[in-house]
């Protein structure tokens, strides 16, 4: 999506006109995210699932929970690992073939905000200490695509998480083996939120959409935790941010990222 | 990446740290600008026991032709550690973590590089980690930015780059390789000290609002020390007597 064309440099004029007047293009107030539609156990052969639309970027998580081999530093944990892949279809710029740096970018952001919130408590994943421990993947692809994708894909993740049922397996013979009927709830500790804001010009600007995430100047993606604190940041694009700009960022990722945990704790009842 | 269970003494009862250092001082930094011949631009960084080499080469015709912009020149940056530059042998293929290091170097170069004088060139620059030991970003960062500056190329300002990160409940400086692993929060900063923005903005760990802010705040104070560093490097090479 680094793609400059001829009705980005208009939309871009536009969208800082509109800003100068204290408004966006699609209406919507500075600090406020896009509409948030969560489908979860959207794929049901999934240990769990969401489907997740931020305005119009559609994202879909699918969870996996199978036993594997723990990291050999690391014997009393399990596994998780988060991923995100743009499929081809999500948007025409998007080609098949090795990720590009700002998919592996994508993937590795969503990872570190819910790997770094401590969501997923690995201390409760082990079948066998330093031979064998549940690994959690939570795998998301963009389906369409309209900008925002760092926090249409970790709501997806967390949503699908929130929802997901870990089988159980016990050590029997030198291998884990599948306990019938042992499903639980996967062990869940925080629930954590990202909030992405663009600069635009001096205006900063929550949940681009699209066309805002083509005009925007830099960014940045902040991730709170249940208790408020941030856990998880990462700038990109091509400017910069002042010192009052990054404080200002933090203290909206706080209330913005609170609202939006309401959504996903109501996901989280709605499938006990 | 890996466990987080504090074994060791990161912080002692005297606020000295597992390297002897105090909570606001950086770690040992050495910067030489020049060095490689056939570079345009080159610049060597010690930074505790991190040793990096960074060379530039251009503005020059981009090759894949496609990638040129009419509009603006081009920066490109590779971020690769030697296989030797680590505990155990790294493959020396490009992992999915230097390919995030090269985007994030390279976004938080772009602000200070004046691209738009040399339309359709790219600059491109080559960063070698000869040998890791914690904070690699904002050392390769800082180096980075003056071997730019070593190569002519036009710059609103030089980036500086130092961490902060939380260790035994404290905010600290500089966090190096051990505190990186056991400590509780790192946050690398990179920072154009004369047009005070911040370039590069990083964070992995848990941080209270407060601290948070406290964080941003010592890590830009890191950036200005490292700045006087990069400025000394240049005008050691250009100005000074050179001591080697």
């Amino acid at each position: 999506m680094a793609t400059i064309s001829v009705i980005d440099e208009l939309k871009r004029t536009q969208i800082l006109e509109l800003l100068e007047q204290g408004k966006r293009v699609d209406g919507r107030a500075l600090d406020e995210p896009r509409e948030i539609s969560i489908e979860t156990n959207a794929i049901p052969k999934a240990n769990g699932s969401a489907r997740v639309f931020l305005g119009d970027t559609e994202v879909v998580c699918g969870v996996k929970i199978q036993p594997d081999r723990p990291f050999p530093d690391t014997g009393d944990k399990g596994l998780f690992i988060c991923t995100a892949e743009l499929l081809p279809l999500s948007h025409p710029t998007v080609e098949t073939g090795p990720p590009q740096p700002h998919v592996v970018e994508l993937a590795r952001v969503v990872d570190r905000g819910i790997r770094e919130s401590h969501m997923v408590d690995v201390s409760q994943l082990v079948i066998e200490k330093d031979k064998s421990v549940i690994g959690v993947f939570a795998d998301n692809v963009v389906v369409d695509y309209d900008g925002n994708l760092f926090d249409a894909c970790s709501y997806a993740s967390t949503a699908a998480l929130l929802t997901s049922k870990t089988p159980k397996w016990n050590w029997v013979d030198d291998k884990p083996t599948l306990v019938e009927g042992g499903e639980s709830a996967l062990p869940v500790s925080t629930i954590p939120v990202s909030v992405t804001m663009a600069k635009i010009g001096n205006h900063i600007v929550v949940d681009p959409n699209g066309d805002e995430w083509a005009s925007m100047d830099s960014r940045i993606t902040i991730t709170t935790d249940s208790d408020g604190n941030i856990c998880a940041l990462q700038k990109g694009g091509s400017d910069g941010f002042t010192q009052d700009e990054i404080n200002q960022c933090g203290e909206i990722s706080v209330k913005v990222g609170a609202k939006i945990r309401e959504k996903l704790k109501e996901v989280q009842k709605d499938s006990q | 990446m890996g466990g987080r269970d504090a074994t060791m003494v990161l912080l002692d009862e005297n606020g000295i740290r597992c390297d002897g250092r105090k909570v606001d001082e950086p770690r040992r930094i050495m910067i030489k600008a020049g060095g490689l011949k056939n570079a345009d631009g080159s610049a060597y960084i010690e930074f505790g026991d991190n040793k990096i080499l960074v060379g530039v080469f251009g503005p020059r015709d981009v090759h894949p032709k496609h990638m040129s912009n009419t509009d603006t020149g081009i920066l490109r940056v590779r971020y690769h550690m030697e296989p030797f530059s680590v505990g155990e042998r790294k493959n020396p293929a490009p992992s999915r973590r230097e390919v995030e290091i090269s985007k994030v170097i390279k976004e938080a170069l772009e602000p200070a590089v004046m691209l738009e004088k040399f339309p359709r060139t790219a600059v491109d620059v080559f960063i070698e980690v000869l040998q890791a030991d914690g904070g690699t970003r904002c050392a390769a960062l800082s180096a980075a930015s003056v071997a730019l500056a070593d190569a002519g190329i036009p710059m609103r300002d030089m980036v500086a780059a130092c961490a902060s990160g939380k260790v035994a409940d404290t905010i600290v400086l500089d966090v190096n390789n051990e505190e990186d692993q056991a400590g509780q929060a790192d946050m690398p900063i990179g920072y154009m000290p004369s047009l005070e923005k911040i370039t590069l903005l990083q964070l992995d760990g848990v941080l209270t609002p407060e601290e948070y802010k406290k964080c941003v705040d010592v890590g830009v104070h890191g950036c200005k020390i490292v700045y006087d560093i990069q400025k000394k490097a240049l005008k050691d090479k250009y100005f000074g007597k050179g001591d080697d």
